[in-house]
């Protein structure tokens, strides 16, 4: 007799147990899989096998990796033939790239699906190790796993950008595992603390970078010195343009320091301020720059600049709190405040110029929007007060309208 | 030369529309003068207010318009640009409000005295329908700056009125103008608000002071036991016209005074696809009921708790109307009078929940 209908009721049983997984979600095509149905049976299901995973919505069952044939359930003729088994961690990469590097295959699925990642992954670090024996090293179960693959975009994916700085530090934290390759194992510390990672983890924002925006996806490298303000500049497109066409760039070039990371970090960019282009105690300027040369002028310019706009933007914002206090109208001030930020927004990317004279572009106009808001909320504040007397104008003559009439009632009942 | 020039006109007037009775009428009209002659003035302030109303509304209409794309951004504008808007707006929510209190006041009074007794019961009903008519007028009118909060608001209380058995839904939908509360029901609203409200409103205000006009003041009970000499009145004209109009210019400079030194906000302009935000409470005149209704079970003998709740207040409603034709009468004095315990039970339930329903 056989078993085949005592396997399928296993299957459904472990589809059912296997996770959160609606029945109807689950591939017709499965229902009669004997992989499925055998492995149940005997107890053994890969850990976080993933039924309604994308490998598995496209029919490929466990077959469509290990090979052999899922259509019987004689253990000897499913395990025969095609069947490739479990491969050991070297051959990974060949293992997923059977399909994954075939463009046309992929296509198939998706027609804007991208196929070199195994190749993109040989020239990374990882990659190259792996070459070289080392299984150590990250090959694609170790991000993707092994049977819970999901895209990336899928918020449960281990390599979804929120989870993708723990993923990474799951080897790259590790001192044991770090200590054959003299990499520090602090970089995910400094990351969670940073403006960065406080964006990603925090507040949840998918536009903040995660490892793999700066050091690359499969073919993750540490960027290089002249490379840095190229990853930087992927986002901070302004900042890194006005940086690259300043002298600046060519004296850091020259004395090999790393562009964008001198002033700013790397794993822990903390969020800028203005002190940090000043002659203060916060400065990153005076690092190098000396009392009476011209990066020490600018940047005490460019300080003064930047303060004073920032000053008129909080006089104009304390004015503007007064004028909604007191109910009047923010409109027009709303737009100026609006204006006059955007200004400073300006003024701090220009600050990466190194001229005091581009920034000033910025401020002056940021101040006129500033004082113009200052300008418009005290007439608000005096139209209120004006309010406030024609209140009291009116009060005054109706106090004596009804004292009048006071006077008249008396003199209407005494008659 | 006046005087003729009045006699000529009134003459002209007298002589087609036969004035000199009803002039005549009003000379002769005496108010009773009492310690509760206070309460006299509660119906003539909440008419006043009406007034206010009905021309500061009238200013508004001018500058209002309805729409779920240019309602708020009109009340905006009326609010900011438009001279002296801010404080017509501010005027008309105030004095809505008011009104509603002293509609309240009057009403209470007129319970607490007996007024609405044999031969008045159809002045005491049309009063009713008044305030409930002023209530809807607050209801609509809540909704028209389509600000976040009177959105939601709106939203829950037709909620509450989808929960009737039977014709709740088709109430819900009539009143929304469709399953939700959109731009439709923003113009619905503005249509009750301006037209159909004051429309009946109007019609049951005349007749209402037609009554009071034609059987005068009610005395209250120890008044009308005083013997006949003992009694005392003043003249309706001129004597208790200008009182009226006294107390008329107090509450006018009140009115002001909250219109300049606090001014309605307009809020955050509604979007139907935001979440609720926190704290959303209807206008203090329905918060007794909205907070019962919270406090009332779920499920109470096998009955949707707030399709009971609203029921209850319903027919509560409708008793408190026809109080003249059921009121329990006792002829024993000095005690506690039945009525006066039902009314100080209503009154006290509407104050406490009404407390409660700011502190929860």
């Amino acid at each position: 007799m056989s078993r085949k209908p005592f396997g399928v009721l296993l299957a459904w049983l472990a589809l059912v147990v296997a996770g959160p997984v609606a029945a109807q979600d689950i591939p017709e095509t499965l229902q009669n899989d004997q992989c499925i149905a055998c492995h149940s049976d005997v107890g053994y299901l890969p850990d976080g096998l993933l039924l309604a995973g994308p490998h598995m919505r496209a029919e490929l069952s466990c077959a469509g990796c290990h090979g052999g044939d899922n259509t019987t359930d004689d253990e000897e003729i499913a395990h025969a033939g095609t069947f490739r088994g479990v491969p050991d961690a070297a051959s990974i990469p060949a293992f997923c790239g059977r399909c994954h590097s075939d463009l046309g295959f992929m296509r198939s699925y998706s027609p804007s699906a991208s196929t070199d990642q195994v190749a993109n992954y040989y020239t990374s670090v990882h990659g190259q190790k792996l070459r070289t024996g080392d299984t150590h090293v990250a090959q694609c179960a170790s991000c993707h796993t092994a049977h819970a693959v999901l895209p990336a975009s899928d918020a449960r994916s281990s390599v979804h950008p929120m989870n993708v700085p723990a993923l990474c530090n799951g080897c790259h934290g590790d001192a044991e595992t770090m200590a054959d390759y003299g990499i520090r194992t602090t970089q995910y510390r400094d990351y969670v603390g940073s403006v960065h990672g406080q964006a990603l983890l925090e507040r949840e924002d998918l536009g903040a970078p995660a490892c793999n925006d700066c050091h690359g996806n499969h073919g993750a490298q540490p960027p290089g010195i002249e490379s840095i303000e190229h990853v930087c500049g992927m986002c901070h497109v302004n900042n890194a343009d006005y940086f690259s066409a300043t002298g600046m760039a060519r004296a850091f070039a020259d004395e090999q320091l790393h562009a964008c990371e001198e002033c700013h970090g790397i794993h822990d960019v903390r969020k800028t301020f203005d002190a940090m282009v000043s002659t203060g105690d916060d400065s990153v300027c005076t690092t190098c720059h000396e009392e009476g040369d011209d990066g020490y002028a600018a940047a005490d310019s460019m300080y003064a600049q930047l303060s004073a706009l920032v000053a008129a933007q909080d006089s104009a914002l304390a004015v503007t709190e007064r004028v909604r206090e007191i109910g009047m109208d923010d409109i027009e001030i709303g737009f100026l405040l609006r204006d006059a930020h955007e200004s400073t927004i300006q003024a701090r990317t220009l600050v990466h110029t190194f001229d005091p004279s581009r920034t000033a572009e910025a401020t002056t106009v940021g101040l006129e929007k500033a004082n113009e808001a200052i300008r418009i909320g005290h007439e608000e504040i005096g139209d209120f007060r004006f309010r406030r007397f024609g209140f009291g104008i009116a009060t005054l003559l109706i106090t004596i309208l009804t004292i009048a009439l006071f006077f008249k009632i008396r003199e209407v009942e005494r008659s | 030369m006046s005087e003729t020039s009045k006699r000529g006109v009134f003459g002209w007037l007298d002589d087609r529309f036969h004035l000199a009775p009803l002039v005549d009428y009003m000379r002769h009209k005496e108010v009773p003068v009492h310690r509760h002659s206070i309460w006299y003035y509660m119906g003539g302030v909440t008419l006043f207010l009406f007034i206010v109303q009905l021309f500061t509304g009238i200013l508004l209409l001018m500058y209002y318009r309805p729409g779920a794309e240019s309602a708020y951004e009109s009340v905006r504008f009326l609010m900011n640009k438009v001279p002296f808007g801010w404080l017509f707006r501010a005027v008309h929510s105030w004095g809505a409000n008011i009104f509603i209190l002293f509609a309240f006041v009057h009403m209470f009074s007129t319970f607490f005295t007996r007024a609405y007794g044999r031969p008045r019961e159809l002045t005491w009903v049309t009063g009713f329908v008044l305030l409930a008519l002023g209530m809807g007028f607050g209801f609509s009118g809540y909704l028209l700056p389509w600000n976040e909060l009177a959105f939601f608001a709106t939203k829950v209380g037709t909620d509450i009125a989808g929960v009737l058995p039977v014709v709740g839904d088709a109430i819900k939908v009539f009143l929304r103008g469709g399953e939700d509360v959109t731009g439709a029901t923003l113009i619905r609203f503005y249509a009750f608000h301006i037209a159909l409200i004051p429309a009946i409103f109007t019609g049951i205000l005349g007749v209402h002071l037609l009554f009071v006009q034609r059987q005068g003041m009610h005395e209250p009970e120890f008044v009308s036991r005083q013997p006949e000499g003992e009694k005392r009145t003043m003249a309706f004209f001129p004597n208790f016209l200008l009182r009226d109009l006294f107390v008329w210019l107090i509450v006018l400079n009140v009115l002001l005074f909250l219109a300049v030194f606090y001014p309605w906000e307009l809020g955050l302009e509604a979007d139907p696809f935001a979440s609720a935000p926190q704290g959303i409470k209807p206008e203090w005149y329905f918060m007794f009921m909205f907070q019962t209704l919270k406090l009332i079970p779920a499920h109470v003998l096998g009955l949707e708790g707030e399709m009971l709740g609203v029921l209850v207040f319903m027919l509560a409603g409708l008793a408190w109307m026809l109080v003249p034709f059921w009121e329990i009468r006792t002829r024993a004095t000095g005690r506690l009078k039945p009525m006066a315990v039902i009314g100080f039970l209503a009154l006290g339930f509407i104050v406490i929940m009404t407390i409660v329903g700011y502190l929860v």
